[in-house]
């Protein structure tokens, strides 16, 4: 278990003995076991949060009691997850630009001189998908959109709804039309901005209710709805950078897949012979 | 056999066989799929935990979930990336160095 | 035995078969490709528990997009890197996919 993880598939190197095993095997199951005595036998406390919920919920300005937890009276713990996002997004971002000789819309020598989506011109395109992605990603946004208004009464919210949003993204680069680039300003605003927005409400409602991220109660409502937008595009855009800055691969490596791998992704594919 | 009662023993049976798989699994994708199996056994504890059989379940465990799926995923994306970033300069000081 | 009580018996008999079979199956990539339906009836589950909008999350984020980050990864860790020469780089990924 301590040795270094292989990177092959098919490597067997650092593979555990039978007797290790099958010792692990023992060992997790007597765990597992005695948990699931132990948690059979206590009772569940009984807890009074699920009331006190309910009876500050006419307050709170939302109807859905999960969105009201997560964005009033916990909203501390959402802004730090939202922070978090914004974290790892900063630590993937490097990865995520890579060389411009596709097309002239890519950056260059300052890189936040892109543009968030530019069409690509001459590389390879998947037309099934290109062709389903036009009906697709419009209505992918509508419900995005619907999701994250419904939220306040029905299931729903700011994280479903980023999520579709990056979804939408994934399968768009999937496809070989669009490309995108992170470095460029206005993905730097819109990765940013939902922390800034809430960071913003948070600190601008302390002179009026004299605690920081305390709402005011007749402005409960349009302030989650506030920072609902701005986290709704704040987490479609650090999604979609992952998965950006995974799917990209450098250049100079111009990699020979193995025998089994077929399908090459077309934003990636950097043929030097091409001009 | 009550409904919290059998999703509890999911959660723990997952959560066993996640560690299973992160001691014994050699390769670090495999690691990375038992990290997230153990992740989403301990989220189904607490689902199973929060749900009534009358009245609304517990909010505020949701709420918690919810954010350690988020959390999760930010995760996984890091390590991903970091299991890239060592093939990557392993290969290159393969070609180089040796 | 309760029909509820049926349906929630076989949710977490395939849970738990899909959890021992993606960790042990030997190629790679059915092994992220049976994450990924875990994660589908892990979002079944969530509906069955009451809890409606972690089952959109899960569905969305936790099956969908770590699929997609893992396939990204996978398919980083299998290519090998280029040798001198610039047309073999080039000629084994264009077979299936049609030139405009």
């Amino acid at each position: 278990m301590f040795h270094t993880p292989n990177l092959k598939e098919h490597d067997h190197a650092n593979e555990l003995s039978v007797i290790t095993r099958i010792l692990c095997a023992i060992a997790i199951g007597t765990l597992s076991l005695s948990l699931i005595i132990m948690l059979i036998v206590t009772d569940n406390p009984s807890s009074v949060l699920p009331a006190l919920v309910q009876q500050q919920l006419t307050q709170s300005g939302v109807q859905n009691p999960v969105t009201a937890v997560l964005l009033n009276f916990r909203s501390y713990d959402t802004l730090l997850e939202i922070g978090v996002l914004l974290i790892v997004a900063v630590a993937m971002l490097p990865n995520s630009n890579f060389i411009s000789n596709i097309n002239s819309d890519m950056p260059g020598n300052n890189p936040s001189s892109g543009r968030l989506v530019s069409v690509v011109t001459n590389a390879q395109v998947n037309p099934t998908l290109e062709a389903v992605l036009r009906w697709l990603v419009p209505m992918i946004v509508v419900m995005a959109g619907y999701m994250l208004w419904t939220g306040a009464a029905l299931p729903g919210g700011a994280f479903q709804s980023g999520a579709l949003l990056a979804g939408a993204g994934v399968l768009v680069q999937l496809s070989g039309r669009l490309q995108f680039c992170f470095t460029s300003t206005i993905a730097k605003l819109l990765a940013t901005i939902g922390l800034i927005a809430f960071m913003v409400v948070a600190v601008g409602v302390a002179p009026t209710t004299g605690v920081i991220l305390q709402y005011p109660t007749e402005l409960a409502g349009p302030l989650i709805l506030l920072i609902e937008i701005a986290a709704t595009l704040s987490i479609a855009t650090i999604l979609l950078l992952l998965y950006n800055s995974l799917a990209t691969q450098i250049p100079e490596m111009s990699p020979k897949p193995l025998a089994s791998n077929k399908q090459p992704s077309a934003s990636n594919k950097q043929p030097p012979a091409q001009e | 056999m009550s409904q919290d009662l059998l999703y509890i023993i999911a959660s723990i049976g997952l959560f066993g066989i996640g560690l299973y798989g992160l001691i014994v699994a050699p390769h670090i994708i495999r690691k990375i799929l038992a990290i997230n199996i153990m992740s989403i056994g301990v989220f189904m504890l607490l689902v199973a935990s929060a749900s009534t059989v009358n009245g609304t379940p517990d909010p505020v465990l949701h709420a918690m979930v919810l954010t350690g799926i988020v959390v999760a995923i930010a995760g996984t994306a890091l390590a991903l990336f970091l299991a890239g970033k060592i093939h990557t300069l392993g290969q290159a000081s393969d070609k180089d160095g040796h | 035995m309760s029909f509820s009580v049926f349906i929630d018996g076989c949710l977490v008999i395939g849970i738990l078969t899909l959890a021992c079979l993606c960790l042990a199956t030997k190629h790679l990539f059915t092994a992220i490709v049976l994450f990924v339906s875990l994660g589908l009836m892990v979002a079944i589950a969530w509906v069955r528990l009451g809890a409606p909008d972690l089952a959109i999350a899960e569905a969305a984020i936790g099956a969908g997009l770590t699929g997609a980050l893992l396939l990204a990864t996978w398919r980083q860790l299998s290519t090998e890197p280029a040798n001198n020469d610039a047309d073999t780089a080039n000629k084994s990924g264009d077979e299936n996919v049609p030139h405009p």
